[in-house]
């Protein structure tokens, strides 16, 4: 006879979001991705492919970039997260969301928080990325409008200009 | 998401000890679970073999690299991310260093874990012929101790591995004789990035006054196991590299590989493949492998 499954209780798990320190209630094995969106309401991060493919769930864990459909919210305990409504200071976009907007780097939207985010984490190891790097770096991220070029030349000009800060 | 969250347990005692030792009070029962690279996608397809989950991701005790005489010890939590920035790795090691790389895209090269490509035991495993080129010793802990075991035959059979139940995979220890050798590696998939490979390719050979002193190829996603390639590098060694030794070293290659057909590739692409990978690995040790 088989068992039914056991339910379990949530646990409360705090961490800082955007700078924030927050406390959920949620199943240790629930995913980073729904507690972002279901539980913060922080809906910027997507769901593509769920399986770590795609990177449009992609945010920035103790600034290292991670796929977020991939991380259960218990390991997410006391870390610093990173979302696309971390970027913009008030009402001033991000110099990567702005070069986004200026060279036609986001068309559906859906791919481009993570594209942001996989940007910013480059930027951070790699301040004057080459095409190759930025190729690199965003090879996990897939976008399904663009053909890329347009993504690549946004990261490419906040590169140049030194303005990812 | 097919899997219901409720359903599950997932602890974090924080330290390798207490990891152990929920291991050894119900051996078998507890998933171990790193960057859920692997994990968290066979969860969220609700494919898990468990409902009790443990967290090993960065435990301090097993994410270190450390040099001890003659060899390096890679400890198993550490990320593909970790390999590619550790200098000795790159410098002498780098056939481990490149499929680190190739390993899924940047965020996943961040929480995938060289442990977890071991034990997860997938023969697609891009880092898996790496280590068995470089003779890779693994240092197996529960809580009643240490072992070591050689890698050449941890992989038993598909996704069957030589690990207990009560046991984690602590580090991985590899001799740093082979870094004089002439490296190779090659992985084809469909795409450069994020794809998993329908052959991949670790090769390592040393030339002496023109003949094939020394050499070591493994290749994966070509058997149920990461496979080292021994009638190649019998039929090879002491050789010098011509073109005939070089076709019958691919038809032996190609004879010696157990390929299936699958969602990724067939079996006959996949034996025309691994030929192909040795002629290439063979033409260029030729003129660029270094003669002692």
């Amino acid at each position: 006879m088989i068992e039914p499954p056991q339910s379990h209780t949530k646990c409360e798990i705090s961490f800082q979001v955007n700078g924030k320190l927050v406390a959920v209630r949620a199943y240790p094995m629930e995913r980073l991705l729904d507690v972002l969106r279901e539980e913060l309401g922080l809906t910027g991060t997507k769901e593509g492919c769920g399986e770590g493919e795609c990177g449009s769930c992609s945010v920035l864990m103790d600034g290292v970039l991670v796929n977020s459909c991939l991380v259960p919210a218990l390991q997410a305990k006391g870390v610093n997260i990173t979302t696309v409504e971390g970027l913009a200071e008030d009402e001033r976009l991000h110099a990567l969301q702005q070069a986004f907007l200026d060279c036609g780097g986001a068309q559906c939207g859906i791919c481009t928080p993570g594209m942001i985010l996989a940007a910013l984490h480059l930027l951070g190891k790699k301040p004057q990325p080459t095409m190759e790097d930025i190729r690199e770096g965003l090879s996990g991220n897939l976008c399904r409008c663009t053909g890329y070029a347009q993504i690549i030349e946004a990261v490419a000009e906040v590169g140049r200009r030194g303005i990812a800060g | 998401m097919r899997a219901r969250p409720a359903e599950y347990e997932l602890a974090a005692p924080g330290t390798l000890s207490a990891v152990l030792s929920l291991l050894a009070q119900e051996p078998g029962e507890w998933l171990p679970i790193a960057g859920g690279t692997d994990v968290m996608v066979q969860y969220s397809a609700g494919r898990l073999p468990s409902r009790k989950l443990v967290s090993i991701w960065n435990l301090p005790e097993l994410r270190r690299i450390e040099t001890i005489g003659g060899k390096i010890c890679i400890g198993a939590g550490c990320t593909y991310a970790d390999l590619c920035d550790h200098d000795i790795v790159r410098r002498e090691f780098s056939l481990l260093a490149s499929a680190a790389r190739w390993t899924g895209g940047v965020a996943n090269q961040n929480r995938g874990t060289i442990g977890g490509n071991i034990v997860n035991a997938s023969p697609a495993g891009d880092s898996l012929p790496a280590l068995m080129v470089y003779d890779a010793d693994l240092i197996l802990v529960s809580a009643k101790g240490r072992r070591s075991a050689s890698y050449s035959d941890f992989h038993t059979g598909y996704r069957k591995t030589r690990l207990a139940p009560d046991e984690l995979v602590e580090s991985i220890s590899l001799d740093r004789r082979f870094s004089g050798y002439y490296a190779h590696a090659r992985k084809v998939g469909a795409r450069h990035a994020q794809a998993i490979s329908k052959v991949c390719f670790a090769a390592l050979g040393q030339l002496a006054d023109g003949v094939v002193d020394d050499v070591r190829l493994a290749m994966g996603s070509v058997a149920p196991v990461p496979l080292r390639l021994s009638e190649t590098e019998r039929l090879v060694k002491g050789h010098r590299i011509e073109p005939e030794l070089m076709r019958l070293a691919s038809r032996t290659a190609a004879a010696e590989i157990r390929p299936i057909d699958d969602i990724r590739s067939t079996a006959r692409y996949r034996a025309a493949v691994a030929g192909n990978l040795v002629a290439e690995f063979l033409e260029r040790l030729s003129v660029r492998g270094r003669t002692i």
